[in-house]
Parts: C-alpha cells; sequence; structure tokens
C-alpha cells in the first residue's frame, strides 16, 4: 500500500506539498521558501506572467489537485492579474490544505519566506495520510520524447509503444502528445480511432499544427535532431509516433482535460485559433506538465541525445534510445533501450523492463531524475476551445 | 540486403538503411550483393541509401517516405540535410538561414 488516497478520491504515487507562484515577482520569495524547507517533496510550481490567461488558470486548477498532491501554498505578489481566488476555491472543493501568502501585505520578501516557511509546515501537518493500493486501471501514464535523433524511432519509442500496449491491456490510462511532431502520421492514426468521428477530428488537430507551425517558421525540430541523423520533421513524427504502440486510440484531450475513462489519448497541445501567444510548448517540459495537469502520475520520457530533465509533482522515468549516450549518460537514465541496437535484445524485452519499471516508481521507488533532484516546471501563455463531444469516448 | 552488423533496414520497402553502430569511412559493406566503400564516416542514427534514388524521388523509411531526395542519391551515401528535405515544413540547424543566424551577423558586423 504505497499509494495516497485524497479526500476527493483520487489516488497518488507522491506526497508533493506545492508551492505555486502566480507571477514572475513572486518566484523568487517561492523559490527561497522551498529552499530553505530543504525537503525533496515540497516542489516549485508557478506562472510569471501578470495577464490572465484560461489556459494558465486550467492548468494550475488541475495541477494544485493532482492526485500526487497533498497540500498547497500559493505566493502572490499581490497586484498581479492571476485569478489566486480561483485556485483557492479548486483547492478547498478538492479538499487540499492550502495556504496563500501576499508579498505586499506580508511586509516584503524575508517576511514572506518566513511566514512562506510557517505555510508549508501548516499545510503539510493539515495533508491526511491514507495509505491504499492504486490499481493499475486507476494508473495515468504519459509519454513524451526529448532530445530525438535517429535512434529513438527504433528503439527506445516503439519499446514505450510496447510498453503502453500492456498497461492498456491492463485497463491503465495513457497519454501521447505533440500533434506537431506527428505531422504525417495523421492518417494512420485516424484509422485507430475508436470512432469515424474521432479519425477526422484526429486529422483536424494535427492540420491545425502544421499550419501553427509554418506560421512560427520552424517545425518541432531542434538542430540536436539534425545532429543525431533525423533529417525531416515527418522522419521524426513517425518514429515519435511508435511511443503510442499499437492499440485502439480511444479519445483527442486538450491540456488539463482528465481522461473520462481507461484507454489511449492523443493530447492536442497545439493551440486553437489564430497563432497568438508563439511556440506551442517552448521546451520539453511544457509538454510534461500538460499531461501532469491531465493527471498523468508518471511520465515516460525517451531520449536519444540525452535530456536530463525531470519535473515537479510526478516522476519521470527516462528511457535512452541511442546506446553512446547511455554509456556517457547514464547516471541520468532508468532504462537502456540502446541494447535494442547493439545486443540484439528485443523491443519486446525492453518494453516489458520500461513496464516493470512503471509498477515499481508507482510502488515508490524513485527515478533517477528524482534522486537527482531534478524538478522542472514550465508554463506559458496559451488559448484552447472546449473538446468537442467527438474526441471523448461515452462513459 | 545488408550483410554488416553496421546497419539495420527497418522496412523491405525502404530505400534507406540506419546505423545501429558507427561505421568508418573506408568500411566496406555489402548492400544487395554488391560491396559498397563508404565514403564518410557514418554515426548511429544516420542513415545511408541502400538503393540508388534519384532527385525527386521519395526517401523511404519505416514503409513511408519521410520527404524527396533533392539530388541524385547513390547507394552507400549519407542521406541528410543535403540531399533530402521534408514534403511538409522545412528543418533546420543552428547555423541554418533564418532570423538568428541573420541576428548573429548583424551584431558581429558580418554581410548577410
Amino acid at each position: 500500500m504505497n499509494a495516497y488516497l485524497r479526500a476527493d478520491g483520487r489516488k497518488g504515487i507522491r506526497n508533493i506539498t506545492l508551492v505555486c507562484y502566480l507571477v514572475e515577482c513572486a518566484h523568487h520569495v517561492a523559490r527561497k521558501i522551498v529552499d530553505k524547507c530543504d525537503d525533496d517533496s515540497v516542489h516549485l510550481i508557478g506562472f510569471s506572467g501578470c495577464y490572465p490567461n484560461d489556459y494558465a488558470l486550467t492548468q494550475l486548477s488541475q495541477l494544485i489537485q493532482h492526485p500526487n498532491v497533498g497540500a498547497v501554498v500559493l505566493v502572490s505578489l499581490g497586484c498581479e492579474g492571476f485569478n489566486r481566488e480561483a485556485l483557492i476555491e479548486v483547492a478547498i472543493k478538492a479538499k487540499r490544505p492550502i495556504e496563500t501568502i501576499v508579498i505586499q501585505q506580508s511586509g516584503g520578501t524575508l517576511l514572506a519566506t518566513s511566514l512562506g516557511i510557517e505555510a508549508v509546515k501548516k499545510v503539510q501537518a493539515a495533508t491526511p495520510i491514507i495509505k491504499v493500493t492504486l490499481p493499475l486501471n486507476e494508473l495515468v501514464v504519459g509519454t513524451i520524447c526529448g532530445g530525438s535523433d535517429g535512434t529513438s524511432g527504433i528503439s527506445a519509442n516503439p519499446a514505450v509503444g510496447f510498453c503502453f500496449d500492456l498497461l492498456l491491456k491492463d485497463n491503465a490510462t495513457c497519454i501521447f502528445e505533440e500533434t506537431g511532431e506527428l505531422i504525417g502520421c495523421e492518417q494512420i492514426m485516424a484509422e485507430r480511432a475508436v470512432t469515424v468521428e474521432l479519425g477526422q477530428a484526429i486529422e483536424r488537430a494535427v492540420h491545425k499544427a502544421e499550419n501553427y507551425y509554418r506560421v512560427m517558421g520552424y517545425g518541432s525540430f531542434a538542430p540536436g535532431n539534425a545532429e543525431g541523423g533525423l533529417t525531416t520533421q515527418e522522419e521524426k513524427s513517425m518514429g515519435a509516433y511508435s511511443k503510442s504502440g499499437n492499440s485502439p486510440i480511444s479519445g483527442l484531450i486538450k491540456p488539463g482535460d482528465i481522461p473520462p475513462s481507461s484507454g489511449l489519448y492523443l493530447m492536442d497541445v497545439v493551440p486553437d485559433g489564430d497563432p497568438l501567444f508563439g511556440f506551442p510548448n517552448i521546451s520539453d517540459n511544457a509538454e510534461i506538465v500538460e499531461m501532469i495537469a491531465s493527471g498523468a502520475h508518471i511520465i515516460l520520457f525517451t531520449t536519444g541525445r540525452g535530456s536530463v530533465v525531470g519535473s515537479a509533482i510526478s516522476p519521470v522515468i527516462k528511457v535512452c534510445a541511442n546506446p553512446e549516450t547511455y554509456r556517457n549518460m547514464s547516471g541520468d537514465m532508468d532504462v537502456n533501450a540502446g541494447k535494442i541496437l547493439e545486443e540484439n535484445i528485443s523491443i519486446s524485452t525492453v518494453g516489458d523492463e520500461i513496464y516493470q519499471q512503471v509498477i515499481a516508481v508507482k510502488n515508490g521507488q524513485q527515478t533517477k531524475s528524482e534522486q537527482l533532484g531534478h524538478q522542472e516546471f514550465i508554463l506559458t501563455y496559451k488559448q484552447f476551445v472546449p473538446t468537442g463531444p467527438s474526441c471523448l469516448p461515452t462513459r | 540486403m545488408i550483410a554488416t552488423e553496421n546497419f539495420v533496414q527497418l522496412h523491405r520497402e525502404d530505400n534507406i538503411v540506419v546505423c545501429r553502430k558507427r561505421a568508418m569511412k573506408g568500411l566496406e559493406i555489402i548492400i544487395n550483393e554488391q560491396g559498397i566503400t563508404l565514403n564518410d564516416t557514418i554515426d548511429v542514427g544516420h542513415k545511408i541509401a541502400c538503393k540508388s534514388i534519384n532527385k525527386g524521388d521519395k526517401v523511404i523509411k519505416y514503409g513511408v517516405a519521410i520527404g524527396s531526395a533533392m539530388a541524385d542519391i547513390m547507394q552507400g551515401e549519407h542521406v541528410h540535410l543535403t540531399n533530402l528535405q521534408s514534403d511538409y515544413i522545412d528543418s533546420h540547424t543552428r547555423t541554418g538561414v533564418n532570423s538568428q543566424s541573420k541576428i548573429l551577423h548583424s551584431i558581429l558586423g558580418k554581410q548577410t
């Protein structure tokens, strides 16, 4: 019994206390509070902008009531545009202990910091600890690739796809994402959709991504991708796509949507409407945050070039695609999928190893990025219209 | 077929093979029962043509098109940014022609 039962009935695999700044001007105080708590379970998240944004409010609302989160301390400067009252209401409704520090009402940096440290202790003491078992049919796992190269699509990504198929057999919920990195795969994905209407919605989502990235002037393709042997967006897409496995696609969600039932979901991360706030996700952690906002307990992160990131709130399991990178950075990697290339080990063997890691991490085992203290977090401006009914399975 | 441990063919319809173990320049490999000497060192994850590819032809990997050849490509030749382009959206590198490099050139006082 390693999971935490929350008062709203959800079950988490970690017991995190969040310190959340509501504008960049409150970031330093929030970071000081976290640093001085010197507790690995106190994580820093926040939103830098001073202008209100529905997307940012939705993401933070979902994050503060994430099942891995036990309690919350908000850090506000006082004059920013963020609707902190709405967040407080969300936390109260989800029965998460919450305290709010308003720097302008607390006497400045030093006093707000010491009040914040007290607030963390207070909400931690108020968090009920009820240990339960989290069955696989209540587990939500997301996957992302970062620092992809020419090995990603032939070792780590299909191995994660194999793991996804195993998890889906256990009625878990799996999320894959970045429609901009699935450009060229829209038809094969549409064929896997459980309904014709969902298939059409998936095709529309990918076309939206293609148009959006074209306006931005760059595809989701970093120079390191090319150095690692990838040449085109559609080549990278085919590799990324293999993370999704072979199961039917049950639904298309947007960041912060909680999947209504078990199954495989594609997350549409590209904003709706005219391109307005820049690139859909400015770096890998922005996508990780969105999957966590949609309830992901664990993130499977595949990398070829070698990413080191983890995340606030949910553990990140890193699956290294490239055997040379693994030798170079093994201290950051949880699974060596490069042996598929060098040692003729099958994709299913490594896929099963990832599945076993998911279960171990679910049961409390720390990932490499957790051990190293990686708790990256990024949230930027976006706009979305709500998900249409054809995108989600009926209960 | 490929008679070397350095490269792997992912799909029978592919016209490229992927390097799974670094292959040094000058290495002799056998592709489709034909001996070929590598003109370049090929790193893990990179690809070479396993059939000759004409300019404008689709480059096939995983059994699907990953772009079009910008030049004729010989069997055994490295297939990458100089001879393959996306049919969807251009790829970029740190030093490619883009706004970032133009800005850098203006900061450094170079001609763009």
